[in-house]
């Protein structure tokens, strides 16, 4: 298959939530001997950016945004051990998990999952995780971002909580916030640097939060 | 795969029966009056007892009648494709027809209605998804009422695909309307065999036909255009106020409409349809949202498919002057009501204020309430035995089915996935939108059509065609020529 081929098969198996296929042809992209950054670059990049903005077009839905996610995942798979220099290619590293006290896990997950999509080396904690397993992890990875979910009101106070003991501890770490009852004038009124309702939104917010 | 549809009622078989033989005994002995000469003669020559104007038909004529009016209509767009299947449990929905006042969304009060607004009705009729056919649902103020009738049909070919709803306003409007119709789809026979139209003709309770309304079904039955009879008892006034006695004289009434119907077009489409309303009795007014009203829909649909022909009621409307809780509350009841009825037809959305206003706002919002009404009656979809289980073991350990392909697989079938105007975000998008509310959102919307146009142009040859015809018209009425431009 020649190369064009390829990378537009890559792309639409992205957008068709096909994960086999995305793999296989990630494989055959590395057997025709093409660089596995152009196969992402070139293949997977545009097909999530597509998803993206199909997203935002009303035309895509939750299970084909995470659909979409996983197919890239799975294709990177593949092609990660092939890019120069291992895994140099992440966008930024960031810890992501829901705060103690609260076990909603999707909202988070789907974050997480458009994240590492994305780029993004992501260490998922999981749910009803600890103030001090955060910075522990945000230590560890030298994270950029730390992304904190919470889906009751009672258990937002964590998110402050969090803001407090990343600074407290000196870490460079920046936290990113979410969850149902979270709003923007929360955000700011902790200290967070970001602050996103989406999954789609919070890659645009950390994508910004890296580079700044 | 098979489903249970989900179904209301609110007579037993029995009850049906009894109404039915309460409405013959009502014909055979009370009779109806009939305005209209040719329909007179049509009644005497098939041996139907007559006393001066007043016709008694045996129990066997009407039976008669009912054994050769058509199970199911098909009711074609102007493409062609079939758009209104009306026959069994089929629900569709058209806009209600025919409002004398359109609702401006800027002063939020009445206006008269201009060709511009017909226009747009169209379109706005175009664009909502869940209603299937169009009306010529505003009565234009800016054209002669001697060209009404047949002014909106003009408009509503040139301005949209979807079969409509309409009726005549003139004794002569008919025949134009027709030759429009017909141009249209290629001919006479062409349109006899794909209606794509839709004409009302209403007796005048209590059990009288006026010379226009039972010329309309003559004519109706001769060229094959669907007729739909819209009988209107008003519970209290013009019928008896028990709704019992209500769908007896709505039964009595459509069964005169039928006879005279199968008369003069022996298997010619009919569609059993009405418009009854109990009667508020404080105001005098006539309340389309009333329960009551609903109540006597449900049971005319019942009789209508008992006796084997195709149903029709004006319900999700509301008599609120605006876009408020009442004026929900009463559509989405109605609609739903309907739907679980298996009325096929449903002519209500857009409607106000006792039937007299459209408004595209509304039309808009109904959009919503139809499409919730015709999943309603979707039911649940039977899927394989043991399904769940497998699918619970596959996801246990994952937690969510989010990413699990039988999600993306259904959820596009199961859920209904609802337009700008129904409110499902966060609060926090809600308050960045600037906190929109029914009107806004609503009219954002209507916007949002309008401003991409015509959505259905029609072939230039058909409208130089049509735009002749109307001249002619115009002429013979002895106008100087166009009253406004058809295409605002």
């Amino acid at each position: 298959m020649a190369h064009e081929e390829l990378l537009a098969g890559l792309r639409q198996a992205v957008l068709d939530c096909d994960e086999p296929r995305a793999a296989r042809l990630a494989r055959e992209a590395l057997d025709t001997g093409m660089p596995a950054l152009r196969a992402i670059d070139g293949g997977l990049v545009p097909g999530i950016q597509e998803a993206g903005r199909l997203w935002d077009e009303g035309e895509f839905f939750l299970p084909e945004l995470v659909g979409a996610a996983g197919a890239m995942k799975a294709a990177m798979a593949v092609l990660q051990p092939a890019l120069a220099g291992g895994g140099s290619r992440e966008l930024g590293r960031i810890v992501i998990g829901t705060v103690q006290g609260d076990i909603h896990d999707i909202g988070k997950s789907l974050v997480a999952t458009l994240l590492a999509a994305n780029g993004f080396a992501v260490s998922d904690e999981g749910a009803d995780v600890p103030v001090e397993r955060f910075v522990t992890r945000a230590r560890e990875l030298d994270a950029d971002l730390v992304c904190a979910s919470a889906l009751l009101t009672t258990t937002m106070v964590q998110q402050r909580t969090l803001v407090e003991a990343l600074r407290a501890a000196g870490l460079r770490a920046r936290v990113m916030v979410g969850g149902a009852p979270v709003t923007p004038a929360w955000a700011a009124q902790i200290g967070a640097a970001g602050f996103a309702d989406n999954a789609v939104a919070a890659v645009a917010v950390a994508r910004g939060l890296v580079r700044s | 795969m098979s489903v249970l549809r989900p179904r209301v009622s609110v007579l037993t078989r029995e009850q049906i029966e009894a109404v039915v033989a309460d409405a013959v005994r009502t014909l055979e002995t009370v009779g109806f009056f009939v305005e209209n000469g040719p329909a007179l003669e049509l009644l005497g020559a098939a041996g139907v007892r007559l006393d001066g104007q007043r016709a008694h038909p045996s129990e066997g004529q009407l039976r008669h009648a009912l054994a050769t009016a058509p199970p199911r209509i098909v009711v074609y767009d102007r493409d062609g494709t079939p758009a209104l299947d009306l026959g069994g449990d089929a629900v569709h929905f058209d806009p209600g027809s025919a409002a004398l006042h359109v609702l401006d969304p800027v002063t939020r009060r009445r206006r008269s209605p201009t060709t511009r607004d017909l226009a747009h009705l169209a379109w706005v009729t175009e664009g909502c998804r869940h209603i299937a056919g169009g009306s010529t649902a505003l009565v234009p103020s800016d054209v002669p009422e001697a060209l009404g009738d047949r002014w909106r049909v003009l408009l509503a070919l040139l301005h949209g695909r979807k079969p409509m709803a309409t009726g005549t306003f003139q004794k002569d409007g008919f025949a134009v309307m027709h030759r429009l119709l017909a141009a249209v789809r290629g001919g006479d026979e062409a349109l006899r065999h794909k209606p794509l139209a839709i004409f009302d003709c209403c007796p005048t309770p209590p059990l009288k036909w006026s010379d226009l309304t039972c010329q309309a079904l003559l004519d109706c039955a001769r060229t094959g255009v669907p007729a739909e009879l819209v009988s209107m008892p008003l519970g209290g006034i013009t019928s008896p106020v028990t709704v019992r006695e209500m769908i007896v004289l709505h039964c009595a009434e459509s069964l005169s409409g039928v006879l005279i119907h199968q008369l003069a077009g022996p298997g010619s489409p009919i569609i059993w349809g009405g418009s009854p309303a109990s009667v508020d009795m404080r105001h005098g007014t006539t309340p389309m949202g009333a329960v009551e009203t609903m109540l006597v829909d449900v049971g005319n649909a019942q009789v209508g498919k008992h006796l084997g022909v195709p149903t029709h009621a004006y319900m999700g409307m509301s008599d609120a002057k605006g876009l408020d809780f009442q004026c929900g509350l009463e559509s989405g009841v109605g609609a739903l009501l309907g739907a679980l009825a298996g009325v096929n037809l449903i002519a209500g959305p857009g409607m106000l204020d006792f039937e007299t206003t459209q408004s595209l706002e509304k039309l808009v919002l109904d959009n919503e309430v139809c499409g919730m009404a015709l999943r309603a009656v979707q039911g649940v979809s039977e899927t394989s035995a043991g399904e769940a289980v497998d699918l619970l073991r596959q996801v246990v350990e994952v937690g969510s089915f989010l990413a699990h392909p039988h999600t993306r697989a259904h959820f596009r079938q199961e859920l209904l996935i609802p337009g700008r105007t129904i409110d499902r975000g966060s609060y926090g998008d809600w308050e960045a939108a600037g906190g929109p509310d029914a009107w806004a959102s609503a009219h954002a919307e209507v916007q949002r059509i309008l401003a991409r146009g015509n959505p259905a142009p029609l072939d230039e040859s058909l409208q130089a065609e049509l735009l002749a015809i109307m001249t002619a018209e115009c002429a013979r009425l002895g106008l100087p020529g166009l009253p406004a431009d058809p295409l605002p």
